[in-house]
């Protein structure tokens, strides 16, 4: 079966706290995610998520706090209207934008982020393999170690 | 695009330690095999696993293996950062590392309490890990940014919750600014008759404490002025307050009240709960502080000696002055407390129970003011419609509380004992008066709480019935109340001659715009949100901004009091500091790289950077700088780099975790 790789960009205050409370609580789920803390969701660059997915990422998650609980007042809405504009032009690069998803998970919220990772993994696992490593589409920005 | 990695970071030496965590990580992730594998990863000097990191013995080799291994990072494989991030920097300090070269890779919450497929899981580990080196090979050393404490606080609201605050923090020693919109001090408490369960009278123990407020040396009263704006952080937080004129001077006025005297301007007394009558100029009531008289612009007959000039003509003392104009005061504090208050809930939204059009339908504060010897009928208990002494009287509990369909969801909290003290004084003011009580439960919970009310209901025969009211209406001089008693499932109807609803406590009136100003958060109701409801009760998020009282919900006066010393303490804690810590992983700007688009600037929500406009670049104030990195992201060229947290440091970790 072919097992996607599921990068994760989640805020620190809410969704990364909520990836905490799933494994307090035991919730299992899809082992196909691997999570980067970042202070807030609009740290995350679009040119991050097109790296993810040259490098080898199959979809694509962004996790933030809910409209109105931005620990930085308003960090949440910046990541809404980038990530809107940025599925667009997914879309033209031929890369599915529905390999791309936000959501708004809160620290009190483990249950949804466990299941939301389950059922991201199913779709991106239906969706099939992206390959873009292969094409490299995407110009080399970090040199050789 | 990014600059290419720096070759000094091709020497770090970076040690490995995977814990076991007893068996949390380990019976799900091989952490032997997480450690083997990553012995050759570039970077890594030195790889090893143990039962319990976080144990003195783990610290211990920790440090140990630091000295002796020349490390110059780190990486804990273990729990959740939020656990014991705190506790590995402190071990790497103590081994002379800088604490931000320390990485916490979480293979326990984010890996093995959530998977049970053991390779995978392992797998994953390793991947989590490797990102962690990646990122660990680019750290660098950094030192907190330093702030000093501005040891001066600023309290909003001069209620009892205000004043409480005020006199805690002077008394540990600080300056106090204490704002209160109102021409005197004393809040809602002053307004109250006697206080449950010991049915002490209000006045008499709030009066002592506001003189003793007025009167001490730290604190600087501001009456009938207002928060215009806060800019700065904590502890150095700029405010402009607004100062409304009285067009009385307060230090000239003697109180000799001739001007009240002459004023021909009636208008309802705020104070009385509009249950009489005051002029336009007044004085609040007769222990207010400051003591001085007001002149009401609103209601004056314009300020004008041409139009009547009455009171500035019998002022001997010429204390009057119709050409007082509103002023800004500039004030530095490093501290505020947010003490608001509340409101009640509006009987015009409970239409049903007629408290618009009915007088003798009166809310919970307007009984209070009925009841008290101050207030409008001398502390005699009558009706407002025509002075008669009520001989019924229906108390209806939950008028706008506990409703999620049409009003508030919450419970106002201090309703079923004000009630059960309303209906006792009643029945001791009018001892053939009848007393009924309609509620969904009785809520008793504090301290002689639950004794005070079996004392209505057995000594003083208050009847109390479990039940809703659907409809208050009028019959004659009579109002009749219609209900249901849900104990026997039969509809009531019982005659009075007065109602009094215990309404909802909401939100203070316009509290909306000074918390804008204020930038912190509230709940859903308007009511202001703590740091944590267990654990930060009188904080809020929003660092230097501490709650008391019922701004922050509705409360009992001995729980306002407890909070309001409670975040008076917490501003002695911030003042005790010799200097804040601020982190320092914030987002410089590289000159070198700065267009000067000032894109960044746009996305600040801090007003952290601003554009140097002879150098054409950015420039940031680290202090109010949060670190959220919305600019980095933002940042076209490149420039915005978030300190230990860069754009290559980001690539780098996303190539460990996908790519190998």
């Amino acid at each position: 079966m072919f097992e996607p790789q599921i990068m994760c960009f989640l805020c620190k205050w809410c969704t990364s706290s909520a990836a905490d409370a799933a494994g307090t609580s035991r919730l299992h789920h899809t082992p196909n995610n691997i999570n980067m803390r970042v202070m807030c969701s609009s740290r995350v660059d679009p040119q991050h998520i097109l790296y993810a997915f040259k490098e080898g990422a199959d979809g694509v998650f962004l996790g933030g706090c809910h409209p109105g609980d931005c620990h930085y007042v308003e960090g949440n809405y910046k990541t809404l209207r980038r990530i809107t504009l940025f599925k667009l032009m997914l879309r033209d690069l031929g890369i599915d934008p529905k390999r791309l998803r936000l959501e708004w998970i809160s620290a009190a919220e483990g249950k949804k982020y466990a299941e939301t990772m389950t059922e991201f993994t199913e779709q991106i696992r239906a969706l099939g393999p992206l390959h873009l490593n292969e094409k490299a589409l995407v110009q080399e920005v970090v040199k050789d170690e | 695009m990014t600059a290419p990695l720096s070759a000094k970071n091709k020497e770090k030496r970076i040690g490995l330690f995977v814990c076991h965590c007893g068996v949390n990580i380990s019976s799900v992730v091989d952490v032997e095999k997480v450690a083997q594998v990553l012995k050759d990863y570039p970077g890594v000097t030195i790889s090893t696993d143990y039962v319990y990191m976080c144990s003195d013995p783990g610290q211990q080799m920790i440090i140990d293996t630091i000295k002796e291994k020349h490390l110059d990072g780190i990486i804990i494989a273990a729990c959740s950062p939020t656990l014991h991030e705190k506790t590995f920097q402190e071990a790497a300090r103590l081994a002379g590392l800088n604490p931000y070269q320390i990485e916490i890779a979480n293979i326990r919450e984010g890996d093995s309490w959530v998977h049970t497929d053991k390779e995978k899981a392992t797998k994953k580990a390793i991947k989590i890990v490797k990102s962690h080196v990646a990122k660990a090979r680019q750290n660098e050393n950094l030192d907190p940014i330093k702030v000093d404490v501005n040891r001066r606080a600023l309290v909003i609201g001069g209620g009892v919750s205000g004043l409480q605050a005020a006199m805690d923090i002077a008394d540990h020693g600080y300056e106090v600014l204490l704002v209160e919109k109102n021409p005197s001090i004393g809040g809602k408490m002053i307004q109250l008759s006697e206080t449950f369960p010991t049915l002490d009278c209000s006045q008499c123990i709030l009066t002592p404490k506001m003189v003793e407020v007025s009167r001490h040396p730290r604190i600087k009263l501001l009456t009938y002025h207002e928060v215009e704006s806060v800019s700065g952080f904590v502890g150095n937080f700029k405010v402009r307050i607004k100062k409304k004129p009285r067009y009385v001077d307060e230090k000239l006025c003697n109180l000799c009240g001739e001007c009240e005297k002459v004023c021909p301007q009636v208008v309802p007394d705020e104070f009385n709960q509009g249950l009489s009558f005051r002029k336009a100029i007044y004085m609040p009531f007769p222990q207010a502080i400051p003591g001085t008289f007001t002149l009401d612009a609103e209601h004056c007959l314009g300020l004008n000696p041409v139009r009547c000039g009455k009171c500035k003509d019998v002022c001997d003392k010429k204390a009057i002055d119709y050409d007082m104009k509103e002023t800004i005061v500039e004030e530095e504090v490093g501290a505020i407390v947010v003490a608001t208050g509340f409101d009640l809930y509006t009987m015009q939204a409970l239409g049903e129970y007629g408290g618009e059009k009915y007088l003798d339908v009166v809310n919970g504060l307007e009984f209070e003011r009925i009841l008290s010897a101050s207030g409008p009928t001398g502390g005699e208990v009558r009706r407002p419609s025509d002075g008669k002494v009520p001989k019924s009287i229906v108390f209806v509990q939950c008028s706008g509380s506990r409703d999620t369909e049409k009003h508030m969801p919450y419970c106002s909290k201090i309703c079923c004992m004000y009630t059960a003290k309303h209906a006792m004084m009643y029945r001791h003011k009018v001892p053939d008066g009848q007393a009924t009580v309609f509620y969904i439960d009785v809520r008793a919970g504090g301290k002689s709480f639950d004794e005070f009310y079996m004392r209505t209901v057995e000594e003083d025969k208050v009847l109390y019935i479990r039940g809703k009211v659907s409809k208050i209406f009028k019959e004659g001089d009579k109002l009749i109340v219609w209900g249901v008693d849900t104990l026997t499932g039969k509809k009531v109807e019982v005659e009075a001659d007065m109602v009094v609803l215990a309404m909802a406590m909401v939100k203070a009136d316009g509290v909306q715009d000074l918390l804008k100003k204020l930038k912190i958060a509230t709940d859903i109701h308007g009511f202001l949100a703590e740091a944590h409801p267990k654990l930060r009760p009188v904080e809020s998020l929003n660092a230097g901004f501490f709650l008391a009282g019922c701004a922050h919900g509705p409360k009992d006066i001995p729980e306002t009091v407890a909070q309001a010393s409670a975040a008076a303490a917490k501003v002695g804690d911030l003042f005790a500091q010799k200097e804040l810590i601020h982190e320092p992983t914030v987002v410089p700007v590289n000159d070198e790289l700065c267009s000067g688009c000032g894109i960044c600037i746009t996305m600040c929500p801090y007003s952290a950077r601003t554009l140097d406009p002879d150098r054409g670049v950015v420039v940031v104030n680290e202090i109010l700088c949060e670190g959220c990195g919305a600019c980095a992201a933002a940042c076209p060229s490149g420039a915005a780099q978030q300190r230990n947290q860069t754009d290559n440091q980001i690539f780098s970790m996303l190539r460990a975790m996908l790519r190998e």
